[in-house]
């Protein structure tokens, strides 16, 4: 009937995201056949895996940028830094749940495929033009994640957070994909590369399309990134999916919903006037409710979890900035960010994953008094997560906010920054108050329990700190690696 | 062409998308509330099939690329295929949770909260 010819394929382009998922059936593989009772085999096939995935990206870092399978894979290097710093996440992640999970009495080797697509998922998201390959790879990501939240069967908590989390991500799936088709109405095509040109036809009736069409992804990818007014599940799947599993969500489905959403907003950059204002004020509520709701709570997990939601905030006045004034202010402060992000988040979840003993865990705040005691190593690495967290001079997260400040003021969105400092100096409260349970707060006469720290926890928080402290001690370099400049 | 026009089918996949997404909120049983989604997810379909159908009339510039209206019809197929894959995890989930509880109202899972 039609003569359709196949696209020509760039093999290398999509080595990446193809090498993880062949580690997850690999290790699903293994699953099947594994001898009872011992994950490590698993362990170490996708750790490989993911080491040989993140060598193909290093080795693209360079190449000019592309796109091969008829548009729908994209290459530049916001998308392979993306990319490596989500395979960096689940390898991170990998390495301390294999104790955690043992600890908890919830040793299922299907955890580590899954963990492994869920970050493919995510890969393909920050590297694609399409909405069509977008939405496919944010199904990827969030499906998995879906499951694991709700792997610790035997668990209320568990399983309400696995559903509270599937409900309200199928309903910001419905509206993204709505979104999508009214673009498709608007311009014929699920690419995003004809947003302009729809625009530029001056054509009400395509100009109310993609309008609406606009506000619908926005809805739906701020139900994703957790972004003020639609954060509400944030906390409550934090708190009750398992530790390890919480750290990859918080990690890697931020970044990979942020990158969606700078790949939308910038196809859409002519629609602008439009929505830079609402994001605006989206920006602002997410960094406030974020952190005045975090300062009241007793739960590490949901600290944590509001704590992301005030995070995705500062991201968002990043992006903002950077809509706002495309040529003055480059990605690199949104990478720099997440990249600092995703250290000191994994890490503070790495650490908090010790509370677990014999089926039981307490991620009260109270659970971690006397931490310092049992365990030096996972005490001084907190304090480490929590200066960042906090912004304290050189660490990564204190010029990670530097470069988002200093950007809001180059693009003259002074209300921003100053609700930017405001926030930092709050958030200091509840940031200081876990390392102050870790480290100074005594026990009580119930005495706490935590798990002796295996290597790969050892390893994980040892390469965070590691992480967090480049960042913030060579950050000029790093800043050079991510933009790519040549140094002599 | 004596054809409905394409204002109705927008209208009512804007009606459908709109009873779905009230649903989800105002409804307690999960597996209620996970049938409002796919309702939602049926109205997205119809949109995209709409829009397929009408594109000619819709983008003259473009009308006689097939390629223009199978982008429409393939989109619901993946739709379809993702909706059944979140089927199969969520009930999936419901099971689990009406194992350990014995009921499932969305209105008695509190135990994450701060």
């Amino acid at each position: 009937m039609y003569n359709v010819t196949p696209p020509s394929i760039d093999w290398a382009m999509i080595a990446p995201v193809t090498l993880v998922f062949v580690t997850g059936l690999v290790g699903l593989l293994i699953e099947m056949f594994r001898p009872k009772q011992n994950n490590n085999t698993i362990v170490a096939a996708s750790l490989t895996g993911l080491a040989i995935a993140f060598a193909s990206l290093v080795g693209q870092l360079n190449s000019p940028d592309g796109e091969t399978l008829a548009g729908m894979i994209l290459r530049d290097r916001f998308g392979i830094l993306l990319q490596m710093a989500l395979v960096g996440v689940c390898f991170v992640s990998i390495l301390f749940s294999e104790s955690y999970l043992r600890e908890k009495r919830i040793p299922f080797g299907e955890f580590y495929p899954l963990v492994v697509w869920s970050t493919a998922g995510g890969m393909i998201m920050v590297a694609s033009n399409s909405l069509l390959m977008i939405f496919i790879g944010l199904e990827v990501l969030s499906i998995a994640l879906y499951v694991l939240a709700g792997l610790s069967r035997q668990e209320q908590k568990s399983e309400e957070s696995a559903l509270k989390y599937f409900l309200l991500g199928a309903f910001a799936s419905a509206f993204f994909l709505y979104g999508i088709a009214f673009w498709y109405g608007a311009t014929g095509s699920v690419s995003l590369d004809s947003i302009a040109a729809a625009w530029s036809l001056n054509d009400v009736m395509t100009r109310n399309l993609l309008l609406f069409g606009a506000g619908l992804m926005l809805v739906g990818l701020c139900f994703k990134a957790a972004l003020a007014p639609f954060h509400q599940w944030t906390p409550d799947v934090y708190q009750g999916a398992p530790t390890n599993v919480t750290g990859f969500m918080a990690a890697g489905s931020k970044i990979a919903a942020i990158g969606v959403l700078f790949r939308v907003l910038t196809a859409s950059t002519d629609l602008s006037q439009v929505w830079l204002p609402a994001l605006f004020w989206i920006a602002i509520l997410t960094m406030t409710v974020g952190n005045f709701a975090a300062a009241v709570q007793k739960d590490v997990k949901r600290i944590l979890g509001y704590s992301s939601i005030s995070n995705a905030g500062y991201i968002l006045a990043a992006l903002v900035a950077l809509i706002k004034m495309p040529e003055k202010i480059g990605t690199s402060t949104i990478i720099f960010y997440l990249f600092s992000y995703a250290f000191m988040t994994l890490g503070v979840f790495a650490v908090i994953s010790l509370t677990a003993k014999d089926g039981k865990e307490g991620t009260r705040l109270s659970d971690l008094d006397g931490l310092w005691k049992r365990s030096p190593l996972a005490a001084g690495a907190l304090v480490v997560f929590v200066a960042s967290l906090i912004g304290i001079p050189f660490t990564g997260g204190f010029f990670a906010k530097y470069f988002v400040f200093s950007d809001l003021l180059t693009a003259e969105l002074l209300p921003l920054a100053i609700v930017l400092a405001v926030n930092s100096i709050v958030s200091v409260y509840y940031y200081l108050a876990i390392g102050y349970h870790a480290v100074v707060a005594e026990e009580g006469t119930v005495r706490n329990e935590t798990s002796p720290m295996s290597i790969g926890v050892q390893v994980a928080c040892v390469a965070c700190v590691i992480g967090v402290l480049a960042l913030g001690l060579f950050y000029q370099p790093m800043m050079n690696l991510i933009t790519g400049t040549v140094v002599r | 062409m004596q054809d409905v026009p394409l204002f109705w089918y927008l209208a009512l996949g804007l009606f459908m998308f709109t009873t779905g997404a009230v649903g989800v909120v105002v409804r307690r049983n999960p597996v209620v509330v996970f049938m409002c989604i796919e309702l939602m997810l049926n109205a997205v379909n119809l949109t995209f099939l709409a829009f397929a159908r009408y594109s000619p009339t819709l983008l003259p510039g473009m009308a006689e690329s097939p390629q223009t209206w199978m982008t429409g019809q393939m989109m619901v197929i993946f739709v379809m295929a993702v909706a059944a894959a979140e089927v199969a995890v969520g009930l999936g989930i419901i099971m689990a949770i009406f194992r350990l509880r014995n009921q499932v109202d969305v209105d008695d899972m509190s135990a994450l909260r701060g």
